[in-house]
Protein backbone atom coordinates (compact mmCIF):
# COMPACT_ATOMS: atom_id res chain seq x y z
CA UNK A 1 0.00 0.00 0.00
CA UNK A 2 2.20 2.87 -1.52
CA UNK A 3 -0.34 5.90 -1.15
CA UNK A 4 -3.44 6.42 1.20
CA UNK A 5 -6.79 5.25 0.25
CA UNK A 6 -8.75 8.13 -0.02
CA UNK A 7 -11.55 7.52 2.28
CA UNK A 8 -12.30 8.40 5.54
CA UNK A 9 -14.28 5.75 6.89
CA UNK A 10 -12.17 2.58 7.92
CA UNK A 11 -11.58 -0.54 5.59
CA UNK A 12 -14.08 -3.18 5.98
CA UNK A 13 -11.89 -6.04 6.03
CA UNK A 14 -12.93 -9.88 4.42
CA UNK A 15 -14.03 -10.90 8.38
CA UNK A 16 -17.00 -9.09 8.13
CA UNK A 17 -17.49 -9.47 4.59
CA UNK A 18 -17.68 -13.35 5.07
CA UNK A 19 -19.86 -13.13 8.49
CA UNK A 20 -22.25 -11.63 6.20
CA UNK A 21 -22.10 -13.54 3.60
CA UNK A 22 -23.21 -16.21 5.83
CA UNK A 23 -26.53 -14.59 7.21
CA UNK A 24 -27.34 -13.93 3.82
CA UNK A 25 -26.81 -17.67 3.11
CA UNK A 26 -28.59 -18.57 6.19
CA UNK A 27 -31.52 -16.18 5.65
CA UNK A 28 -31.98 -17.43 1.78
CA UNK A 29 -32.24 -21.00 3.21
CA UNK A 30 -34.33 -19.67 6.47
CA UNK A 31 -36.71 -18.21 4.05
CA UNK A 32 -36.79 -20.82 1.08
CA UNK A 33 -37.79 -23.36 4.24
CA UNK A 34 -40.66 -21.45 5.48
CA UNK A 35 -42.07 -21.18 2.23
CA UNK A 36 -42.61 -24.78 2.02
CA UNK A 37 -44.25 -24.54 5.48
CA UNK A 38 -48.25 -23.45 5.42
CA UNK A 39 -48.35 -19.95 7.60
CA UNK A 40 -51.72 -18.86 6.07
CA UNK A 41 -51.39 -15.04 6.62
CA UNK A 42 -47.93 -15.12 7.94
CA UNK A 43 -46.13 -16.58 4.64
CA UNK A 44 -45.70 -13.38 3.06
CA UNK A 45 -45.12 -11.23 5.77
CA UNK A 46 -42.36 -13.82 7.16
CA UNK A 47 -40.90 -13.81 3.58
CA UNK A 48 -40.81 -9.93 3.26
CA UNK A 49 -39.40 -9.98 7.45
CA UNK A 50 -36.39 -11.85 5.78
CA UNK A 51 -35.71 -10.04 2.77
CA UNK A 52 -35.82 -6.84 4.46
CA UNK A 53 -33.44 -8.16 7.02
CA UNK A 54 -31.07 -9.43 4.41
CA UNK A 55 -31.58 -6.16 2.61
CA UNK A 56 -30.31 -4.30 5.34
CA UNK A 57 -27.23 -6.59 5.96
CA UNK A 58 -26.20 -5.83 2.43
CA UNK A 59 -26.51 -2.28 2.31
CA UNK A 60 -24.98 -1.54 6.04
CA UNK A 61 -22.20 -3.56 5.29
CA UNK A 62 -21.20 -4.21 1.97
CA UNK A 63 -22.36 -1.00 0.83
CA UNK A 64 -20.61 0.28 3.72
CA UNK A 65 -24.01 2.54 5.15
CA UNK A 66 -22.67 1.64 8.70
CA UNK A 67 -19.94 3.77 8.23
CA UNK A 68 -21.35 6.36 6.07
CA UNK A 69 -21.78 9.91 6.51
CA UNK A 70 -25.19 11.43 8.31
CA UNK A 71 -25.80 12.92 4.88
CA UNK A 72 -26.19 9.57 3.55
CA UNK A 73 -27.87 8.18 6.11
CA UNK A 74 -30.46 11.15 6.07
CA UNK A 75 -30.64 10.51 2.10
CA UNK A 76 -31.56 6.63 2.28
CA UNK A 77 -34.03 7.23 4.86
CA UNK A 78 -35.81 10.22 2.79
CA UNK A 79 -35.93 7.46 0.29
CA UNK A 80 -37.27 4.70 2.33
CA UNK A 81 -39.97 7.21 3.80
CA UNK A 82 -41.22 8.69 0.42
CA UNK A 83 -41.51 4.87 -1.34
CA UNK A 84 -43.26 3.91 1.50
CA UNK A 85 -45.45 7.05 1.51
CA UNK A 86 -46.05 6.62 -1.85
CA UNK A 87 -47.16 3.07 -1.66
CA UNK A 88 -49.34 3.56 1.46
CA UNK A 89 -51.23 6.25 -0.50
CA UNK A 90 -51.11 3.75 -3.27
CA UNK A 91 -52.60 1.09 -1.82
CA UNK A 92 -55.36 3.52 0.59
CA UNK A 93 -56.82 4.62 -2.98
CA UNK A 94 -57.22 1.40 -4.28
CA UNK A 95 -58.87 -0.14 -0.95
CA UNK A 96 -61.42 2.57 -1.15
CA UNK A 97 -62.12 3.18 -4.51
CA UNK A 98 -64.23 0.07 -4.32
CA UNK A 99 -65.28 0.46 -0.50
CA UNK A 100 -68.32 -2.43 0.32
CA UNK A 101 -68.15 -3.91 -3.27
CA UNK A 102 -65.75 -6.54 -2.51
CA UNK B 1 -0.50 14.33 -16.20
CA UNK B 2 -4.32 12.46 -16.26
CA UNK B 3 -6.17 15.73 -16.09
CA UNK B 4 -8.88 16.38 -18.51
CA UNK B 5 -6.76 19.48 -20.08
CA UNK B 6 -3.52 17.50 -20.34
CA UNK B 7 -5.92 14.89 -22.88
CA UNK B 8 -7.93 17.69 -24.54
CA UNK B 9 -4.09 19.03 -25.49
CA UNK B 10 -4.36 22.23 -23.58
CA UNK B 11 -0.59 23.45 -23.04
CA UNK B 12 -0.40 24.74 -19.28
CA UNK B 13 2.02 27.58 -20.07
CA UNK B 14 -0.56 29.12 -22.88
CA UNK B 15 -3.35 29.01 -20.51
CA UNK B 16 -5.01 31.83 -19.04
CA UNK B 17 -4.83 32.81 -15.57
CA UNK B 18 -7.32 30.57 -13.31
CA UNK B 19 -8.72 32.94 -10.87
CA UNK B 20 -7.76 32.02 -7.42
CA UNK B 21 -11.48 31.13 -6.20
CA UNK B 22 -11.34 28.10 -8.99
CA UNK B 23 -7.91 27.26 -8.32
CA UNK B 24 -8.52 25.77 -4.67
CA UNK B 25 -7.00 21.98 -5.54
CA UNK B 26 -3.77 23.88 -5.92
CA UNK B 27 -2.25 25.71 -2.73
CA UNK B 28 1.48 25.76 -4.00
CA UNK B 29 3.03 28.54 -5.21
CA UNK B 30 2.61 27.37 -8.92
CA UNK B 31 -1.26 27.43 -8.15
CA UNK B 32 -2.66 26.02 -11.37
CA UNK B 33 0.03 24.67 -13.55
CA UNK B 34 0.35 21.10 -13.96
CA UNK B 35 4.02 21.52 -13.28
CA UNK B 36 6.71 19.70 -11.60
CA UNK B 37 5.62 20.82 -8.08
CA UNK B 38 2.11 20.33 -8.06
CA UNK B 39 1.06 18.98 -4.36
CA UNK B 40 -2.49 17.05 -5.06
CA UNK B 41 -3.13 13.35 -7.04
CA UNK B 42 -3.33 13.67 -10.30
CA UNK B 43 -7.27 12.54 -9.94
CA UNK B 44 -8.02 15.70 -8.01
CA UNK B 45 -10.64 17.43 -10.11
CA UNK B 46 -9.63 20.94 -9.32
CA UNK B 47 -13.63 22.09 -8.47
CA UNK B 48 -13.03 20.31 -5.20
CA UNK B 49 -10.86 21.46 -2.48
CA UNK B 50 -9.83 18.13 -1.17
CA UNK B 51 -9.79 14.42 -1.71
CA UNK B 52 -12.39 13.88 0.88
CA UNK B 53 -14.52 16.01 -0.29
CA UNK B 54 -14.51 14.76 -4.13
CA UNK B 55 -14.95 11.42 -2.96
CA UNK B 56 -17.51 11.98 -0.44
CA UNK B 57 -19.70 13.98 -3.14
CA UNK B 58 -18.89 11.18 -5.69
CA UNK B 59 -20.04 8.51 -3.09
CA UNK B 60 -23.29 10.94 -2.28
CA UNK B 61 -24.19 10.92 -5.54
CA UNK B 62 -24.27 7.15 -6.36
CA UNK B 63 -26.40 7.18 -3.65
CA UNK B 64 -28.93 9.84 -4.77
CA UNK B 65 -28.63 7.84 -8.15
CA UNK B 66 -29.43 4.47 -6.26
CA UNK B 67 -32.40 6.32 -5.00
CA UNK B 68 -34.09 6.86 -7.84
CA UNK B 69 -33.78 3.49 -9.21
CA UNK B 70 -35.14 2.42 -6.04
CA UNK B 71 -37.94 4.43 -6.38
CA UNK B 72 -38.23 3.09 -10.33
CA UNK B 73 -38.39 -0.33 -9.16
CA UNK B 74 -40.86 0.38 -6.24
CA UNK B 75 -42.86 1.82 -9.01
CA UNK B 76 -42.95 -2.09 -10.23
CA UNK B 77 -43.09 -3.87 -7.02
CA UNK B 78 -45.93 -1.40 -6.32
CA UNK B 79 -48.00 -2.30 -9.40
CA UNK B 80 -47.43 -5.83 -8.62
CA UNK B 81 -48.60 -5.84 -5.13
CA UNK B 82 -52.04 -3.72 -6.55
CA UNK B 83 -52.92 -6.53 -8.76
CA UNK B 84 -51.97 -9.26 -6.81
CA UNK B 85 -54.51 -7.83 -4.49
CA UNK B 86 -56.77 -8.03 -7.25
CA UNK B 87 -56.43 -11.32 -8.55
CA UNK B 88 -55.28 -12.96 -5.97
CA UNK B 89 -55.54 -16.58 -7.51
CA UNK B 90 -54.27 -16.16 -11.22
CA UNK B 91 -50.86 -14.73 -9.15
CA UNK B 92 -51.03 -17.59 -7.07
CA UNK B 93 -51.51 -20.09 -10.08
CA UNK B 94 -49.08 -17.69 -12.10
CA UNK B 95 -46.14 -18.75 -9.36
CA UNK B 96 -46.56 -21.97 -9.02
CA UNK B 97 -45.12 -22.19 -12.78
CA UNK B 98 -41.48 -20.51 -11.45
CA UNK B 99 -39.42 -23.05 -10.42
CA UNK B 100 -38.13 -22.52 -6.50
CA UNK B 101 -34.80 -24.77 -7.21
CA UNK B 102 -33.67 -22.07 -9.77
CA UNK B 103 -34.61 -18.82 -7.98
CA UNK B 104 -32.42 -20.16 -4.63
CA UNK B 105 -29.78 -21.10 -6.97
CA UNK B 106 -29.66 -17.54 -8.61
CA UNK B 107 -30.44 -16.19 -5.06
CA UNK B 108 -27.10 -18.01 -3.74
CA UNK B 109 -25.15 -16.87 -7.00
CA UNK B 110 -26.07 -13.04 -6.74
CA UNK B 111 -25.10 -13.36 -3.31
CA UNK B 112 -21.53 -14.99 -3.62
CA UNK B 113 -21.03 -12.26 -6.55
CA UNK B 114 -21.92 -9.22 -3.88
CA UNK B 115 -19.59 -11.07 -1.57
CA UNK B 116 -16.65 -11.23 -4.52
CA UNK B 117 -17.53 -7.58 -5.21
CA UNK B 118 -17.21 -6.35 -1.83
CA UNK B 119 -13.56 -8.37 -1.57
CA UNK B 120 -12.99 -6.14 -4.86
CA UNK B 121 -13.71 -3.24 -3.21
CA UNK B 122 -11.33 -4.04 -0.05
CA UNK B 123 -8.70 -5.39 -2.77
CA UNK B 124 -8.82 -1.83 -4.10
CA UNK B 125 -8.70 -0.41 -1.24
CA UNK B 126 -5.53 -1.69 0.60
CA UNK B 127 -3.55 -2.11 -3.19
CA UNK B 128 -4.17 -5.54 -4.17
CA UNK B 129 -3.84 -4.98 -8.25
CA UNK B 130 -3.85 -9.45 -8.47
CA UNK B 131 -6.37 -10.21 -5.55
CA UNK B 132 -8.53 -6.86 -7.46
CA UNK B 133 -8.53 -8.67 -10.76
CA UNK B 134 -9.72 -11.81 -9.08
CA UNK B 135 -12.60 -10.67 -7.74
CA UNK B 136 -13.56 -8.27 -10.22
CA UNK B 137 -13.43 -11.85 -12.49
CA UNK B 138 -14.77 -13.89 -10.32
CA UNK B 139 -17.92 -11.12 -9.79
CA UNK B 140 -17.55 -10.83 -13.66
CA UNK B 141 -18.69 -14.72 -14.19
CA UNK B 142 -21.06 -15.39 -11.21
CA UNK B 143 -23.11 -12.26 -13.32
CA UNK B 144 -22.91 -14.18 -16.46
CA UNK B 145 -24.03 -17.31 -14.62
CA UNK B 146 -27.22 -15.34 -13.09
CA UNK B 147 -28.31 -14.55 -16.24
CA UNK B 148 -27.89 -18.57 -17.71
CA UNK B 149 -29.89 -19.60 -15.25
CA UNK B 150 -32.48 -16.58 -15.60
CA UNK B 151 -32.01 -17.50 -19.15
CA UNK B 152 -33.18 -21.37 -18.64
CA UNK B 153 -36.29 -20.22 -16.81
CA UNK B 154 -37.31 -17.66 -19.52
CA UNK B 155 -37.27 -20.78 -21.76
CA UNK B 156 -39.33 -22.90 -19.91
CA UNK B 157 -41.89 -19.80 -19.47
CA UNK B 158 -41.78 -19.19 -23.30
CA UNK B 159 -42.19 -22.97 -24.45
CA UNK B 160 -45.29 -23.48 -22.19
CA UNK B 161 -47.15 -20.46 -24.09
CA UNK B 162 -46.22 -18.54 -20.86
CA UNK B 163 -45.02 -15.40 -22.54
CA UNK B 164 -47.67 -12.36 -22.23
CA UNK B 165 -48.88 -11.91 -25.94
CA UNK B 166 -50.55 -13.43 -29.09
CA UNK B 167 -49.34 -16.90 -28.26
CA UNK B 168 -50.40 -17.15 -24.62
CA UNK B 169 -51.79 -19.99 -23.61
CA UNK B 170 -54.28 -20.33 -20.56
CA UNK B 171 -54.63 -24.45 -20.80
CA UNK B 172 -52.38 -24.82 -17.48
CA UNK B 173 -54.73 -22.70 -15.42
CA UNK B 174 -58.08 -23.92 -17.18
CA UNK B 175 -56.95 -27.57 -16.74
CA UNK B 176 -54.04 -27.68 -14.19
CA UNK B 177 -53.79 -31.71 -14.53
CA UNK B 178 -52.97 -31.05 -18.74
CA UNK B 179 -49.63 -29.61 -16.72
CA UNK B 180 -48.33 -32.62 -14.55
CA UNK B 181 -44.69 -31.31 -13.24
CA UNK B 182 -46.41 -28.18 -11.34
CA UNK B 183 -49.94 -30.11 -10.78
CA UNK B 184 -48.15 -32.90 -8.90
CA UNK B 185 -46.65 -29.91 -6.59
CA UNK B 186 -49.47 -27.70 -5.85
CA UNK B 187 -52.69 -29.60 -6.47
CA UNK B 188 -54.38 -26.70 -7.93
CA UNK B 189 -57.94 -26.42 -8.76
CA UNK B 190 -58.76 -24.79 -12.40
CA UNK B 191 -59.50 -21.54 -12.54
CA UNK B 192 -62.47 -19.66 -14.42
CA UNK B 193 -61.84 -18.58 -17.91
CA UNK B 194 -62.04 -14.75 -16.44
CA UNK B 195 -59.37 -15.45 -13.77
CA UNK B 196 -57.27 -17.90 -15.32
CA UNK B 197 -57.04 -15.04 -18.18
CA UNK B 198 -55.69 -12.49 -15.64
CA UNK B 199 -52.52 -15.15 -14.76
CA UNK B 200 -51.09 -12.68 -18.24
CA UNK B 201 -51.08 -10.21 -15.97
CA UNK B 202 -48.58 -11.92 -13.48
CA UNK B 203 -46.75 -13.13 -15.86
CA UNK B 204 -46.16 -9.43 -17.84
CA UNK B 205 -45.15 -7.84 -14.23
CA UNK B 206 -42.70 -11.21 -13.85
CA UNK B 207 -40.76 -10.52 -17.32
CA UNK B 208 -41.05 -6.89 -16.43
CA UNK B 209 -39.42 -7.10 -13.16
CA UNK B 210 -37.13 -9.85 -13.72
CA UNK B 211 -36.37 -8.13 -17.19
CA UNK B 212 -35.32 -5.05 -15.69
CA UNK B 213 -33.38 -6.66 -13.34
CA UNK B 214 -31.54 -8.74 -15.97
CA UNK B 215 -30.61 -5.42 -17.76
CA UNK B 216 -29.26 -4.22 -15.01
CA UNK B 217 -27.35 -6.80 -14.76
CA UNK B 218 -26.23 -6.79 -18.28
CA UNK B 219 -25.01 -3.23 -17.84
CA UNK B 220 -22.93 -3.94 -14.74
CA UNK B 221 -21.44 -6.64 -16.31
CA UNK B 222 -20.40 -4.53 -19.23
CA UNK B 223 -18.99 -2.14 -16.61
CA UNK B 224 -17.03 -5.09 -14.80
CA UNK B 225 -15.68 -5.81 -18.16
CA UNK B 226 -14.05 -2.39 -18.65
CA UNK B 227 -13.14 -2.65 -14.93
CA UNK B 228 -11.26 -5.76 -14.97
CA UNK B 229 -9.20 -4.70 -18.25
CA UNK B 230 -8.27 -1.30 -16.09
CA UNK B 231 -7.54 -3.10 -13.12
CA UNK B 232 -5.05 -5.34 -15.15
CA UNK B 233 -3.09 -2.25 -15.91
CA UNK B 234 -3.12 -1.06 -12.57
CA UNK B 235 -5.93 1.09 -12.34
CA UNK B 236 -7.78 1.58 -8.79
CA UNK B 237 -4.96 -0.15 -6.36
CA UNK B 238 -2.79 3.26 -5.99
CA UNK B 239 -5.49 5.22 -4.00
CA UNK B 240 -8.21 6.22 -6.30
CA UNK B 241 -11.06 3.47 -5.53
CA UNK B 242 -13.83 5.51 -6.07
CA UNK B 243 -15.05 4.05 -8.89
CA UNK B 244 -14.54 0.38 -8.10
CA UNK B 245 -16.26 1.68 -4.78
CA UNK B 246 -19.56 3.36 -6.90
CA UNK B 247 -19.73 0.39 -9.02
CA UNK B 248 -19.67 -1.87 -5.85
CA UNK B 249 -22.51 0.19 -4.53
CA UNK B 250 -24.76 -0.53 -7.96
CA UNK B 251 -24.06 -4.17 -7.68
CA UNK B 252 -25.05 -4.45 -4.08
CA UNK B 253 -27.94 -2.64 -4.90
CA UNK B 254 -29.15 -5.13 -7.90
CA UNK B 255 -28.34 -7.78 -5.58
CA UNK B 256 -31.19 -5.83 -2.81
CA UNK B 257 -33.81 -5.55 -5.74
CA UNK B 258 -32.99 -9.60 -6.35
CA UNK B 259 -33.78 -10.51 -2.98
CA UNK B 260 -37.42 -8.53 -3.19
CA UNK B 261 -38.02 -10.00 -6.51
CA UNK B 262 -37.13 -13.70 -5.04
CA UNK B 263 -39.58 -13.44 -1.63
CA UNK B 264 -42.40 -11.43 -3.93
CA UNK B 265 -42.51 -13.60 -7.14
CA UNK B 266 -41.29 -17.43 -6.19
CA UNK B 267 -42.03 -17.36 -2.25
CA UNK B 268 -45.11 -15.98 -1.16
CA UNK B 269 -47.93 -17.58 -2.68
CA UNK B 270 -46.63 -21.29 -2.64
CA UNK B 271 -49.91 -22.04 -0.61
Amino acid sequence: MSEPSEHAHPIVGPGVYLVILFALLVGTALTVWASFVDLGFWNPIIALAIATTKAALVLLYFMHLKYSSKLTMLAIAGCAFLFLTLISLTLAEYISRAWGNW
Amino acid sequence: MRGWKARIGIAGKKRRPVPNSQATANSGPDGGEHGENHDHPSYLRHHFHSVEQQADAANFAMWIFLATEAMFFGGLFTAYLVYRNWYFPAFVAGSHQLNVIWGTLNTVVLILSSFTMAMGVWCAETGRRRGLVLCLSLTFVLGIGFLGIKGIEYREKIEKHHFPGLQYNLSSFLDPQSDPDVFKQYHDKPLSLDMARHTEIYFSLYFAMTGMHALHMIVGIGVLGFMIFRARAGAYTSGHVTFVENFGLYWHFVDIVWIYLFALLYLISRH
